[in-house]
């Protein structure tokens, strides 16, 4: 039990982790989650959310589409998807270019999941939503712009 | 611990379509109360989900995800019986998981 404890406070970055393990105890081996990427979340322009994600500059690419409204009425509950063709694609990425924090989610894909994940996100303005996709190990995204008539933050 | 998660998984023709709907505030840390104090920002950062032991989908949570989080996504194979497990964890070090099984 403690050598895990160790294992887990050495991998481990930052004070919310520690909150965590705290908090929680212990984490059970069954829940060894990947470490929240905090420098890509807390990132506020899209060219450091693309740095801190190791993304470059990506290549815009017809493959992959970003779903979504043209209009939001509200802000707070934006329905967003991605689906790609590309193949082998590790990870999607949902970025927000006028939010606070560019980036809203990632999601890893292992083998066999396929590249289709809807959520929803907050918009705090009307802006561009890109969808970031890793495909054979290089970076595509696609972009659209949703008109949002009533803010998401701090409304 | 929050609320229980509602979860559906449906497979149709080799493909299992999971859908998750999480109850989480998700508060960004932007907003301010009627004393103009900031709200602490209290969100999901991480997200996983298991067909039996193995991963098919890992995410990671900013604060812009909507309250009470939604998530679709498929993945190949499953079975009808078999067991989704779903678990998140919020930057207060809460965490939950739920249970659901293919129909």
């Amino acid at each position: 039990m403690n050598n895990q404890r160790r294992t887990v406070l050495k991998s481990g970055s930052g004070a919310a982790l520690l909150g965590m393990l705290a908090a929680a105890g212990i984490i059970t081996p069954g829940m060894a989650l990947a470490d929240w990427n905090k420098a890509a979340f807390d990132a506020k322009s899209m060219a450091d959310t693309l740095k801190a994600l190791g993304a470059g500059s990506p290549a815009d690419s017809k493959d992959v589409q970003v779903t979504g409204p043209d209009i939001a009425e509200n802000g707070a509950v934006v329905p967003v998807g991605v689906a790609s063709s590309l193949p082998n694609i590790s990870m999607v990425a949902i970025l927000i270019e006028k939010n606070p924090n560019a980036l809203a989610a990632t999601f890893t894909l292992p083998e066999g999941t396929e590249a289709n994940v809807q959520t929803r996100v907050k918009m705090g303005q009307t802006s561009n939503i890109y969808a970031l996709v890793k495909s054979d190990g290089k970076f595509f995204m696609a972009t659209k712009e949703i008109k949002v008539t009533l803010g998401g933050c701090g409304g | 611990m929050g609320n229980p998660m509602k979860i559906r998984a449906a497979n149709k023709d080799g493909v299992t379509e999971v859908k998750v709907l999480v109850s989480h505030e998700m508060e960004t840390g932007q907003r301010k109360d009627a004393n103009g104090a900031i709200v602490p920002a209290w969100f999901i950062t991480e997200l996983v989900a298991k067909h039996g032991d193995k991963t098919v989908l890992s995410s990671e949570f900013g604060p812009s995800v909507s309250k009470n989080p939604y998530l679709a996504f498929k993945f190949k194979g499953g079975a009808k019986g078999d067991k989704i497990t779903v678990s998140w964890k919020d930057n207060k070090g809460d965490s939950r998981s739920d249970e659901a099984t293919i129909g």
